[in-house]
């Protein structure tokens, strides 16, 4: 019974985003709506085990000051969750720092709980055998966002320019093939070998369904991940070098790309190829 | 800002109506960032690779010029570019442009070299089939650039073809400023070799991309 659903949903993916987007026009749209609510269904993602291996992490007491995580402000008030994710990037005014969720879970594990954060770091992406605490807080995290609207705040001059910054390195081709985000992410109905490419240099549907299902549960990797995740493969496939984890290239990427999505429903963790 | 009629004369003038970027639509909702602050993110953020990958990302003049106009460069500029490029294509010494088409055909569907994950002694592909349709029976093309299907039958297999498609592949933007395309010999991401067996692989009668 469940390898059936997973089976199908598996197919739904597979389809949605060979035909992506090109089919988002057509009369298949209702179809693959159709398919994204199962998806989300906590019985056929397995991007849901993460959840809850976040959840009992998040009130795990831990580091020299042995305490949970609870007592860390993701923008909204200390341990308060519920829409903090559909609000990030944003300025924290105690690092003076724009951050993401990750690069800002980082900063609570050192100063509220005093956790040597190397280990962390080291197991940022999950591999055989090598769980994330990363990937599981942020399946926990954005989850509580599920259903709500990506709103970044841009008033901040720090948030204002991480978006600028952000644009520019869109734009910023380099590395032996010459290439930008934009060379494979600002065209209409674009594919590299039989991968839809998104859109994402204009606001609107595309960077919204984009932003709004990551994290996700990569069937192909058999793994939740994130959005750093993502940004690192996507700047491995441009020849570029590896870029370090929660650091500011990345962060400002990532408040441009949920400045394009504003509006967009967050439906995490979804599943995807 | 860019206009449609400024673009619907790029297109004009440039001919490449399938390959340009939709220009029109592009976002100017937040300011301009100041360079040398992007340039500081950039160290926060690659700061630690080796000098060498440190390096390729390090924009030369012609890519300078593309950042600063997102590849929509104006036509004095695009001269340049052009001029700049052509003086980086190096022509085999004995005149003679095509390979082997079977090893071309290899290159194109070679997608590997180059990336963080590969090891250095990885031998660089084209990547071709990444963003062009070549042969007919391989399904799995991406559309990034333009078909290349019947490529030497449709131009008569002309040896001035021929040698516009080495330099194509040798440095796109010898052809066009601030092409998509990555600019594979002057980069050297391909060998002279490799170009040659590519051009083949366009060129060459027996070719399956001119079956
Ligand atoms: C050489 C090609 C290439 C480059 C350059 C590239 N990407 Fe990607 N990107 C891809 C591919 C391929 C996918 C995966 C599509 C799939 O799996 O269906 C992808 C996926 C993505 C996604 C997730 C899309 C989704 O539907 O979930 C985002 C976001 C993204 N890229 C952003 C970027 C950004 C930002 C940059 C620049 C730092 C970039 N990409 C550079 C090829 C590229
Ligand atoms: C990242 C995308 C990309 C890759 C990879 C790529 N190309 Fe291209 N190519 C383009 C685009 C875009 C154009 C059209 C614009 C232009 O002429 O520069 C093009 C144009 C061409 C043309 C000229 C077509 C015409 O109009 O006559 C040839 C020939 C060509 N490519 C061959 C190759 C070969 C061979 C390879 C692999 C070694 C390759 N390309 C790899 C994007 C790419």
């Amino acid at each position: 019974m469940r390898r059936t659903t997973m089976a199908l949903a598996l197919a739904a993916i597979l389809f949605s985003s060979l035909n992506f987007p090109v089919c988002a026009q057509d009369a298949s749209e209702k179809e693959i709506e159709r398919y994204r609510a199962m998806i989300s269904d906590p019985l056929s993602n397995p991007g849901f085990l993460a959840v809850d291996r976040g959840e009992i992490l998040w009130s795990e007491k831990r580091g020299t000051k042995n305490v949970s995580l609870e007592g860390c402000d993701l923008g909204l008030g200390a341990g308060k969750l519920e829409g903090a994710f559909a609000r990030m990037p944003r300025f924290f005014a105690d690092s003076g720092k724009v951050m993401d969720l990750e690069q800002r879970l980082l900063w609570c594990m050192q100063n509220i709980q005093g956790l040597d954060t190397k280990d962390v770091i080291a197991r940022r992406f999950s591999g055989p055998g090598k769980a994330s605490d990363m990937e599981d807080l942020v399946a926990f995290i954005a989850n509580k966002s599920s259903g709500m609207k990506i709103d970044v705040p841009l008033k901040h001059p720090k948030e204002q320019e991480m978006a600028a910054v952000g644009e520019a390195l869109f734009y910023r081709r380099g590395g032996v093939m010459d290439f930008s985000c934009a060379t494979c992410h600002a065209d209409e109905g674009k594919r590299i070998r039989l991968q839809g490419l998104p859109n994402l240099s204009k606001p609107g549907k595309q960077p919204q369904e984009t932003m709004g299902t990551w994290p996700t549960y990569r069937v192909s990797q058999g793994a939740l991940r994130t959005m750093q995740h993502r940004l690192w493969d996507c700047y491995r496939q441009q020849r570029w070098p590896i870029p370090e984890y929660g650091s500011d290239s990345i962060t400002a990427l990532t408040v441009f790309l949920q400045t394009q999505a504003t509006g967009g429903e967050i439906t995490v963790p979804s599943i995807k190829r | 800002m860019r206009t449609t009629s400024k673009f619907a004369a790029l297109i004009l003038s440039a001919g490449v109506i399938a390959t340009q970027p939709f220009a029109a639509y592009a976002q100017t909702a937040t300011k301009k960032a100041d360079p040398a602050l992007v340039d500081a993110y950039l160290k926060a953020t690659f700061g630690k690779a080796p000098p060498e990958w440190q390096a390729r990302i390090e924009p030369d003049d012609t890519l300078k010029t593309c950042n600063l106009h997102r590849n929509d460069v104006p036509s004095a500029e695009a001269d340049k570019i052009v001029k700049r490029e052509l003086a980086k294509v190096v022509f085999p010494a004995d005149g003679k442009l095509l390979g082997d088409w079977k090893q071309g055909q290899k290159i194109a569907n070679n997608g590997r070299g180059g990336q963080f994950s590969d090891d250095a002694k990885t031998e660089n592909g084209g990547n071709c089939y990444a963003c062009h349709q070549m042969e007919k029976a391989e399904v799995s093309f991406g559309t990034l650039g333009p078909s290349l299907t019947s490529y030497g039958k449709d131009r008569k297999f002309d040896p001035a073809e021929a040698k516009n498609a080495f330099i194509k592949i040798y440095d796109s933007q010898a052809v066009l400023a601030c092409s998509n395309m990555p600019r594979f010999g002057a980069n050297k991401v391909l060998s002279e070799k490799q170009i040659m067996d590519l051009v083949a692989f366009l060129f060459d009668p027996e070719s399956p991309i001119n079956k």
